[in-house]
């Protein structure tokens, strides 16, 4: 098992490597003075550029930059941001936990409706509830999520008035984070309300940002859950006279689950491409939002530092897929 | 007896008929496409989205950036205050809502397209190359289509329109670049597949060079899983396009794309819900039918699945 989990680190390191070059030269290839994206000043003095330009290290040979870029990121420095003067890192971190929420709960909606629709469709293969089902996981799939989030809104929100249209939390309530998560905060802090408050907040959101992972996972569950299905030991199981409900419940999901975690796993990537789009409509205040109001701000130094810090997140998530799935199955860890 | 007779008869004659050459290869493909209702559906669909977006000046009732002042959020066609001339409203500045969707449909199959090329070609050349050579070249290509990967697709394409500048073409270069790699990974992997087979071995046994080995000997047997790949890359190309174009990074306005009409129409929304809804809904329409019709080729190609 040590062994199965050096080699997965050693092969993330040249990926990281490649990301912090990305960032690295994400600033050197704007279009612009480099000094003058980084400063965020205007009407610089000639001296003041020139101060400014040896602050950043702009007037050293590019290896050397990038060799002292990737010394601060190994440090923990990832910048300043340019509108609130805060380090990148301390920004990126009290915002991450709403987002983290945020597609926590879209990811246990998109499994808890997901994992039974397809196991579903897949025993009651060629009905129409399978065609309802993966007819319904299709267009799931092939939803504009922004379009999807705002149709939610007309209806929920200006037609019902049964949710709200954006933040995390009315502005009655005001309490310090604690764990940063909205609805745990909102039971600790003990005022009334405080807790459906937030879950009011949360429904919307969580449903846009669980469609797609929804109808893929529905989908991937169906056609393993079929393949399971096939196999000689279903059959067995069935022959020697157990309840199909044993039989789909304990011999055929165990065994369909595997593929289905992994794409569990890698639904991340398209959980935080779709947090953009969530976050932005419902003015969330996550990593998502921050990231596009920084590129509409030109606070170029977060950006930068989010891009690393996403990707940081996005690889470290696929190798705890990773060495689950080698957990769960012993074929791949032996795997030379 | 003598109608037994007859039948059998009957039976021989067209049994005589049956010919007995392999089907063409485009015949016996669609055989099987067309077993699959969805697949078909899809296809028709698509057809009629092509139809409308290559003959949208003709059809389009009104011009789509023409603004008529005194038609401004009028409703569609079949609600109270609706009028016969604007059969789907107009949005906020009276521009007609039909007339554009007709445009709009241009941009999306041409984007869709223009895409699909530039990642199609792009991540087939470096696949190859990456395949065919092997070694440190190879790990180079492939460590750099991971890190290309290991960002949020839409993150990469966001911060790539920050350095291009906004605007539609900037768009779509920054999603081909986000696409390719998965052409690059898929080439990739049949090339390394079929290298070693006795097929390849007999051809440059028999003289062929590279180039040839290459492109006419292992890629037509590598192009099942990217044709597929290419389906679905072309709607989610449209689907990321429209995301950029509502984000305020794609397509600029007054250009009639989708998703640049869905974030010129947000703060209406609610006192005109058609503004919204038919934008998006065509978005819907069209990346649901290439996906059915993505599904109908993998099925059709996967030889897996195939039954002889």
């Amino acid at each position: 098992m040590l062994r199965f989990l050096l080699t997965r680190i050693a092969l993330l390191l040249p990926t990281f490597l490649g990301i912090t070059v990305v960032a690295f030269s994400f600033i050197r290839l704007l279009p612009g003075d480099p000094v003058l994206l980084m400063a965020g000043e205007r009407g610089l003095t000639p001296e003041r550029h020139a101060e400014l330009l040896h602050r950043f290290g702009f007037d050293r040979p590019l290896w050397q930059q990038y060799a002292e870029y990737l010394g601060n990121l190994v440090q923990g420095d990832f910048g300043q941001s340019l509108v609130t003067k805060k380090p990148v890192f301390v920004e990126f971190f009290t915002l991450f936990p709403a987002t983290m929420e945020l597609s926590i709960v879209a990811i246990l909606l998109a499994m808890a409706i997901g994992l039974p629709a397809g196991m579903l469709a897949a025993v009651k293969r060629g009905s129409i509830l399978d065609h309802g089902v993966m007819g319904t996981a299709l267009v799931g799939y092939s939803m504009p999520i922004f379009w999807w989030g705002l149709l939610l809104i007309i209806f929920f929100s200006g037609w019902l008035h049964w949710t709200p249209v954006s933040g995390r939390i009315s502005l009655v309530y005001f309490f310090k984070p604690v764990t940063g998560f909205m609805l745990i905060d909102s039971l600790l802090s003990g005022q009334k309300g405080a807790f459906a408050s937030a879950l009011s907040h949360l429904i919307l959101p969580s449903i846009v940002l669980g469609t797609i992972p929804l109808a893929v996972i529905a989908r991937q569950t169906r056609s393993a859950m079929l393949e399971v299905l096939g196999e000689d030991y279903v059959r067995t199981a069935r022959a020697k006279g157990l309840p199909p409900s044993r039989v789909i419940g304990l011999h055929a999901l165990r065994n369909a689950l595997i593929p289905v975690i992994t794409v569990i796993g890698l639904q991340i990537g398209t959980l935080f491409a779709g947090a953009i789009l969530t976050e932005s409509i419902f003015s969330w205040p996550g990593i998502g939002k921050w990231m596009v109001d920084s590129i509409f701000r030109r606070d170029y130094p977060s950006v930068q530092g989010g891009l690393v810090l996403i990707a940081l997140i996005v690889m470290l998530v696929n190798l705890t897929v990773d060495l689950l799935y080698g957990l769960i199955n012993p074929r791949i860890r032996h795997q030379r | 007896m003598a109608s037994e007779s007859a039948t059998t008869a009957g039976r021989t004659d067209s049994l005589d008929r049956v010919s007995t050459a392999p089907p063409s290869p485009l015949a016996e493909f669609w055989s099987y496409y067309r077993e699959n209702a969805g697949a078909v559906i899809g296809l028709v669909v698509f057809g009629l989205l092509c139809l409308i977006a290559i003959f949208a000046p003709l059809i389009a009732p009104h011009d789509p950036i023409q603004q008529y002042r005194d038609a401004l959020l009028v409703p569609p066609v079949w609600q109270e205050g609706g009028r016969a001339e604007f059969l789907l409203g107009t949005d906020a500045v009276g521009r007609d809502m039909l007339s554009r969707l007709m445009h709009g449909a241009r941009y999306s199959l041409f984007i869709g397209c223009v895409v699909v090329s530039l990642a199609l070609t792009v991540g087939i050349m470096v696949g190859l190359v990456a395949g065919y050579a092997g070694g440190v070249v190879e790990s180079v290509i492939m460590r750099l289509m991971d890190v290309i990967l290991a960002f949020p697709y839409l993150l990469f394409a966001l911060v790539l329109v920050a350095i291009l500048g906004p605007g539609l073409l900037n768009a779509m270069i920054a999603i081909a670049v986000v696409l390719q790699p998965h052409f690059v990974r898929l080439t990739r992997a049949a090339v390394v597949g079929e290298k070693g087979k006795d097929y390849v071995t007999s051809a440059r046994v028999a003289g062929a060079g590279p180039f040839r080995l290459v492109f006419r000997t292992i890629l037509p047997n590598c192009l099942a899983p990217l044709i597929v790949q290419a389906t679905l890359s072309f709607s989610s190309s449209i689907l990321d396009a429209a995301a950029l174009g509502f984000l305020g990074m794609g397509a600029q306005p007054p250009t009639p794309e989708w998703g640049t009409m869905l974030a010129e129409s947000r703060e209406f929304m609610l006192r005109a819900p058609w503004v919204v809804t038919f934008p998006g809904l065509a978005i819907l329409i069209t990346v649901l039918s290439i996906n059915l019709v993505g599904d109908g080729l993998r099925d059709a190609l996967d030889p897996k699945l195939k039954r002889s």
